[in-house]
């Protein structure tokens, strides 16, 4: 392991112009995703795909400027334990969908 | 106490302590995960009963979503103030982030009372049982923050921002921020898909 700062932004590099870029970024996000809901301008197949864009890019909007997640030589190992649970995420959830998906259309 | 009250590991090492709570929010996010996929296959399971149109209302969602992503920045906020050595700043900070935070609980402890009263409660359906337990978790996690959080207000207004209590209010934030994200996925995946 990298011996500088492993594990987590040290005191001292925080700004509080990240945070309200972030938070920005964060609102404009839920408003389109809120938006796009209320409005009803999604056809139905796009719905889940779409949400599921701007959720995703919300999240790397709070990783990066909430927890200061990067590819810096500090973050390096939370960035690859969360992308270990990030693959483990898509196995669990995608393994169960489609495990159940195919019961159910087997039971039919 | 100064500024220079380094915690070990800050800027000058590795933090093995947040190292290893990041590790557990992994583990955390694992079972959230688990949670997601089982509303993903119960959650048009109604049983007959009142669904996600009939149950949700969206600028309520909203508020609850408005509070928790503020309550996320002004934390940032006490966090860039705790570097700066301002410690009241923080305390303030700390405070409101709490008020916000439970302005959530409080409004989705509202949401379930209701549900439960008018017969919604999770033993109504499959999809009223994932519902609340993926929710109701996410929420039982926002709640011990607060906990956290009121423990830490006290520790920092009593000892002052010594190294421990500043390492300890990195970790409480970065569960804070971490609760954050699993609410994007909820209020994503439960609320809106649900609603379209």
């Amino acid at each position: 392991m990298n011996r500088e700062n492993t594990g987590s932004v040290a005191i001292g590099h925080l700004s509080a112009g990240k945070y309200m870029v972030g938070f920005g970024l964060a609102v404009l996000l839920t408003l389109l995703s809120f938006g796009l809901v209320v409005t009803g301008v999604l056809p139905k197949p796009w719905v889940i795909p779409v949400l599921s864009v701007a959720a995703f890019a919300q999240m790397l909007v709070h990783l990066h400027y909430f927890l200061h997640l990067d590819r810096s030589a500090g973050m390096r190992w939370n960035l690859v334990a969360l992308a270990f649970t990030a693959l483990l995420l898509f196995i669990f959830i995608m393994g169960t969908v489609w495990i159940m998906t195919t019961l159910n259309s087997r039971m039919m | 106490m100064s500024n220079e009250a380094y915690a070990e590991g800050e800027g000058q090492g590795p933090d093995v302590k947040a190292f290893g709570f990041w590790i557990y929010l992994m583990s955390d996010l694992v079972v959230f995960s688990v949670l997601f996929a089982t509303f993903a296959v119960l959650g048009r399971n109604y049983a007959g009963g009142p669904g996600p149109k009939e149950l949700f209302d969206l600028p309520y969602v909203f508020i609850e979503t408005l509070l928790l992503l503020l309550s996320s920045v002004v934390y940032g906020i006490g966090m860039v103030a705790m570097q700066g050595g301002k410690t009241r700043a923080v305390l303030w900070t700390l405070g409101l982030t709490f008020f916000l935070g439970l302005g959530f609980v409080g409004m989705e402890f509202h949401e379930f009372r209701r549900l439960i009263m008018e017969g919604n409660g999770p033993d109504r359906s499959a999809f009223l049982s994932s519902f609340f337990t993926l929710v109701g978790t996410h929420g039982l996690h926002v709640s011990s923050g607060l906990l956290w959080m009121a423990v830490m207000i006290v520790q920092l207004f009593k000892k002052g921002p010594n190294s421990a209590v500043r390492s300890r209010l990195m970790r409480l934030g970065m569960f804070w921020h971490f609760l954050d994200i699993v609410w994007v996925g909820v209020f994503t995946y439960v609320y809106l898909v649900g609603l379209s």
